[in-house]
C-alpha cells in the first residue's frame, strides 16, 4: 500500500520519550556478539600479508614455502581474486585495495593472505611468503602530490573535469566546481578580505572494534558471512560481485557494531576471508589488528584549503571562494567535491565559488568519515568567517546570523533551500547561557556552524505480531547508535501499544529485502518511515480481523489507542479489541498478522548545527583542554532524545580529538609511524568535559513525524569552533589541524618572532 | 520541457554545459534522454546521480515527476559516513 510521507503534525505518546535501549543489557554484561565473537565448526584463522613499502611494483610472489607449512590450509594472492568487475572502475579499485594486483600503493596494502589452523601457524606462514618488490618513488603529502615532476601513482590517470583533457597523467584525479555569481566583482565590492591557507591532517574514524568477520563458502557455491558492518546488504552485493557468487546465495549477518562512522561502509578484508574459505573449504575468521586498521582501512582525507572571503563593513559578505585539495589515497574519490559542495552551505551568498581537487597519494584508500569532507571545509571557512567578523568589529555570531542561509536561499551547491535550521541554531547559540559565561586566564571561546546533506534510500521492514500481541520488528539498517530503541518507539506509537511490547532486531540478508547502509544519517530517518508504513499495514489487517470477529463490515472498524473499535450506534455494545485479543484469535481469522513495507525514503532534508566551545591553553606546553562545550542542532523530531543527544555528543567528542590530537604521521620512507592508540591519541573520558546539547525541532516536511537524520552534522563544526577558541585564547590565528602542543608552541614562537 | 542545471563533475561530463533543456516528465525519462544526448553522462548515471527538485534531493525515486518550471539540479550521488 502506498502512503504519503508528508509531515502531518501528529501528536505523540511514545515518540519523544526516553526508554532504555533493548540492546543495553547485553552490551553492559558482555553478552552482545561483535564481529570476532562468532565461531563455526572447523574454523580457520586468516591473516593478511601487507606491503612494507609505500609504492612498489610487485614483480613476483612465491607462496610455495608457506603452502607447505603444516597447518596451512590456503594461501591466496590477487590471482585468487580475478577481476570480475566488468569495467566498473569503482569496484575495481575496491578489489585492488583488498588485494594488490600489480603494485603496492601504500604501506599496509594487502599482497597475500593465509588461512591456517591457528594464529601462530598463520603468522609463521606469512613470514614464508616471498614478495619480490621493485620499490618506486612515493608521495604521501597532499601538497607535494600535486607538484609537477614528483612521483606519479598511475600513468593512466588524467585529470577529469578540465577542458581540454590533459595530455599528461597526474596525481590530480578530478576537478569539480560549484558556485554562482561573479566572485571577482564581489571581492571588488568588499571593504575587508580575509585570505588564508589552512591544512588538516589525515585522521581515522577510530572505531574501537576492528574489522572482523567469519566467512564460509561451500562447494555448492553458497556462502555465509558474519561481519561487523554498517551495511550487510551492501557488503553482500560487493562480496558477491568480487567473488563471482550469486547474491541470493551469500547470506550476510551483521554483528553488533563497535563503531563505524563511515569506515564500515566499505569492504576491506571480507572478500579476502571469503576467498580463503573458498580455497580452504573451511570457515575462516579474519580479524584485523589495530595496526592493520590504521594502516589499511578507512582514514579520512588530509587537506590543504585556500579560502578568500570578502565583506562590507556593515557585515554583508560580498564574495567567498575556496580551493580545496583533498587526499584520496591511491584511488580517485569524490572527497574534495564534497568539500566544495559543503564549504559555504551555511550562508546566503550572491557570489561564491568552490573548486575541489581529488589528489592521489601513497596512503590508504580514503573512506567516508561522518559527514565526509565537510568538517575540514568548515574548519577553513568558519575560521576565515570568524577572523573577518573580528576585522570588521562585529560579533562573530551576529555576523553569521546576518549572512545565514534561510528558506529560499540559493545554496552554494545549487538548489534553493526549503525550511532549514541554520538561523534557529545560531539564534539559540546566541541566547545560550554558555555565550555569556565568564572566561578564566588563558581561556578562549569559539563558535562555528556546520552543514550536512543527509539522505534516505532503499529501506524495508517487517512487523510481525505474535500470538500474545507482542511485536517483532525486523529492520535492515544496522543499529549504530540506538535505532532499535527509536524504531521500537515508532512501532509502539503507530500501533498504540507499550514500547516494552516491541522487540526490534536487525535481520540478515536472507530474511528481509534489500536495505541501503546505515550511512548518510539515514538509519532512523529511513527505517522509521518504513516502520510507520509497515505498522499501518498491520493495523489494516487487524481491522479486518476485528471485523471478522465481530461479523461486521471492516468499514465500520477504526483503530484508536491500540484498539480496534466499532464505530456507529448500531455497534455500541461491542467492546474495543486490543492487539492482544486480535492476535489471540488470529489462527481462526486468517492466520498470522504482519505488516510489511518497502520504500525509497527520499527527501531526507539538510541538517545544520552550531557549536560553542571554551578552551584553556597552557602557554608553557601548548597543551589545550576543552573546558566547556555546547552543541545546538536541528533534529526535525527527536524520536528518542537521549540517543539524539548521544549522536550530538559523539560527534563533538570525535571532533575534539581531530582538532587537538589525532593525525597520521608518515616517515620519509612513506611508512605510517603511529599505527596504534598509544601514538595516535583519541580522546578518552578524562580528556573531555560534559558536552551540553540543545535539540531544536524544525520538522522535516518529507517525513510523517518530521524526522531529520542527526548522526553526522555534529562532527562538522568542532574543528572550527575549537580552532576559533584556541585562536582567541592565544591571540594567534591557528590554521593547521590538529592543534597539537608542538604546533601551538610553534605558532606562538612564530608570532613572537 | 524542463531546464536542468548541472554542477561539479556532472557539468564536465556534459561537455562543460551548465544547463540543459530536456523534454522529460519524470527522472527516469530525464536520465534516458541525458544518456542518449550526452554519452559522457551515461557512466555517471549508472553509478548514481541525485536529482534536486525544488530543493528536495531524490537519489533513487526515478518515478518522481518533474513539474514544469521546477528548479532541477543534477548532483553527484553523495557518500555518507
Amino acid at each position: 500500500m502506498g502512503f504519503d510521507a508528508s509531515y502531518t503534525g501528529q501528536k505523540f505518546k511514545s515518540v519523544g520519550t526516553r526508554p532504555l535501549r533493548p540492546d543495553g543489557v547485553d552490551k553492559v554484561t558482555g553478552r552482545a556478539r561483535y564481529g570476532a565473537d562468532f565461531n563455526m565448526p572447523g574454523q580457520l584463522v586468516g591473516r593478511i600479508l601487507r606491503s612494507p613499502h609505500a609504492h612498489a611494483k610487485i614483480k613476483k610472489i612465491d607462496t610455495s614455502k608457506a603452502e607447505k607449512l603444516k597447518g596451512v590450509k590456503a594461501v591466496i594472492t590477487a590471482a585468487d581474486l580475478p577481476d570480475l568487475t566488468d569495467g566498473d572502475a569503482g569496484m575495481y579499485d575496491v578489489l585492488d585495495n583488498c588485494m594488490a594486483r600489480k603494485k603496492a600503493l601504500y604501506d599496509g596494502h594487502a599482497v597475500a593472505a593465509v588461512a591456517a589452523i591457528d594464529a601462530p601457524t598463520a603468522r609463521a606462514a606469512l613470514k614464508l611468503i616471498k614478495v619480490d618488490y621493485e620499490v618506486l618513488p612515493h608521495v604521501t603529502d597532499v601538497d607535494e602530490a600535486v607538484k609537477p615532476g614528483g612521483p606519479l601513482l598511475h600513468k593512466t590517470v588524467f585529470t577529469g573535469g578540465v577542458d581540454p583533457k590533459p595530455k599528461k597523467p597526474s596525481n590530480v584525479a578530478n576537478r569539480s566546481q560549484y558556485g554562482h555569481g561573479d566572485v571577482e566583482a564581489g571581492f571588488k565590492a568588499a571593504d575587508v578580505i580575509i585570505e588564508r591557507t589552512y591544512r588538516t591532517e589525515q585522521t581515522h574514524q577510530g572505531y574501537i572494534e576492528p574489522h572482523a568477520c567469519v566467512a564460509s563458502v561451500n562447494s555448492d557455491g553458497t556462502g555465509e558471512l558474519w561481519v561487523c558492518t554498517q551495511g550487510h546488504f551492501v557488503y553482500r552485493q560487493h562480496c558477491a560481485q568480487l567473488l563471482g557468487m550469486d547474491v541470493s546465495k551469500l547470506r550476510v549477518t551483521s554483528s553488533e557494531i563497535g563503531g563505524g562512522f563511515g569506515g564500515k561502509t566499505h569492504v576491506w578484508a571480507e572478500p579476502v576471508a571469503l576467498a580463503l574459505s573458498r580455497k580452504a573449504g573451511r570457515p575462516v575468521k579474519l580479524v584485523m589488528t589495530r595496526d592493520e586498521v590504521f594502516r589499511a582501512s578507512g582514514p579520512t582525507s588530509a587537506t590543504s584549503i585556500d579560502i578568500r572571503i570578502g565583506a562590507r563593513k556593515d557585515g554583508t559578505i560580498t564574495a567567498a571562494e575556496a580551493t580545496l585539495r583533498y587526499s584520496c589515497g591511491p584511488y580517485a574519490g569524490m572527497w574534495a567535491e564534497l568539500g566544495a559542495m559543503t564549504s559555504f552551505a551555511c550562508y546566503d551568498l550572491k557570489n561564491v565559488k568552490s573548486v575541489g581537487y581529488e589528489v592521489l597519494v601513497n596512503r590508504p584508500k580514503v573512506a567516508a568519515y561522518r559527514a565526509p569532507s565537510a568538517p575540514m571545509a568548515a574548519f577553513a571557512v568558519e575560521s576565515a568567517i570568524d577572523e573577518l567578523a573580528h576585522k570588521i568589529g562585529m560579533d562573530a555570531v551576529k555576523f553569521r546570523i546576518k549572512n545565514a542561509a534561510k528558506e529560499g536561499t540559493k545554496s552554494s551547491y545549487g538548489p534553493v533551500y526549503g525550511p532549514i535550521g541554520i538561523g534557529p541554531t545560531l539564534e539559540a547559540a546566541q541566547k545560550h547561557p554558555h555565550m555569556k559565561a565568564p572566561l578564566g586566564k588563558n581561556q578562549g571561546r569559539g563558535m562555528a556552524c556546520g552543514f550536512w546533506f543527509n539522505f534516505g534510500g532503499q529501506t524495508c521492514t517487517d512487523l510481525n505480531i505474535g500470538v500474545d500481541g507482542t511485536v517483532n520488528l525486523a529492520v535492515g539498517t544496522v543499529d549504530v547508535g540506538g535505532s532499535r530503541a527509536s524504531l521500537s518507539l515508532v512501532a509502539a506509537e503507530e500501533l498504540g501499544i507499550a514500547y516494552e511490547q516491541v522487540k526490534a532486531v536487525v535481520a540478515d540478508t536472507a530474511t528481509l529485502g534489500y536495505n541501503d547502509m546505515t550511512d548518510g544519517s539515514r538509519g532512523t530517518f529511513s527505517s522509521s518511515m518504513a516502520t510507520i508504513f509497515a505498522a499501518r499495514n498491520a493495523i489494516k489487517v487487524m481491522r479486518e480481523r476485528a471485523a471478522k470477529m465481530w461479523d461486521i463490515s471492516v468499514d465500520d472498524v477504526v483503530w484508536e489507542d491500540g484498539h480496534a473499535k466499532a464505530k456507529g450506534k448500531k455497534h455500541g455494545n461491542l467492546a474495543p479489541l486490543s492487539v492482544k485479543e486480535i492476535a489471540a484469535a488470529a489462527p481462526n481469522t486468517g492466520g498470522p498478522i504482519a505488516g510489511h513495507n518497502e520504500i525509497v525514503a527520499d527527501g531526507a532534508g539538510v541538517s545544520f548545527a552550531t557549536h560553542i566551545c571554551d578552551v584553556e591553553v597552557d602557554p608553557q606546553t601548548g597543551s589545550t583542554r576543552v573546558v566547556r562545550y555546547t552543541v545546538v542542532q536541528d533534529a526535525g523530531k527527536a524520536v528518542h532524545p537521549t540517543y539524539v543527544e548521544g549522536q550530538y555528543q559523539g560527534g563533538a567528542a570525535q571532533g575534539i580529538g581531530w582538532a587537538l590530537n589525532e593525525e597520521y604521521i608518515y616517515g620519509k620512507d612513506g611508512r605510517l609511524q603511529n599505527a596504534g592508540f598509544l601514538d595516535y591519541r583519541i580522546p578518552v573520558c578524562s580528556d573531555l568535559p560534559m558536552i551540553d546539547t540543545q535539540i531544536l525541532e524544525i520538522p522535516n516536511p518529507n517525513h510523517p513525524y518530521g524526522v531529520r537524520g542527526v548522526g553526522e552534522t555534529s562532527i562538522v563544526p568542532p574543528l572550527a569552533a575549537i580552532a576559533n577558541a584556541v585562536s582567541n585564547a592565544v591571540a594567534v590565528r591557528m590554521t593547521h589541524i590538529p592543534m597539537s602542543p608542538p604546533r601551538i608552541l610553534a605558532a606562538l614562537e612564530a608570532e613572537k618572532a | 520541457m524542463v531546464e536542468v542545471a548541472l554542477l561539479g563533475s556532472l557539468s564536465a561530463a556534459a561537455g562543460g554545459k551548465k544547463t540543459l533543456d530536456i523534454e522529460a516528465k519524470d527522472i527516469r525519462e530525464l536520465f534516458r534522454k541525458l544518456a542518449e544526448q550526452y554519452p559522457g553522462l551515461e557512466p555517471l548515471i549508472e553509478r548514481g546521480i541525485a536529482v534536486s527538485i525544488d530543493g528536495v534531493i531524490y537519489r533513487d525515486t526515478w518515478s518522481k515527476e518533474l513539474p514544469e518550471g521546477a528548479e532541477i539540479y543534477l548532483l553527484p550521488r553523495i557518500a555518507g559516513g
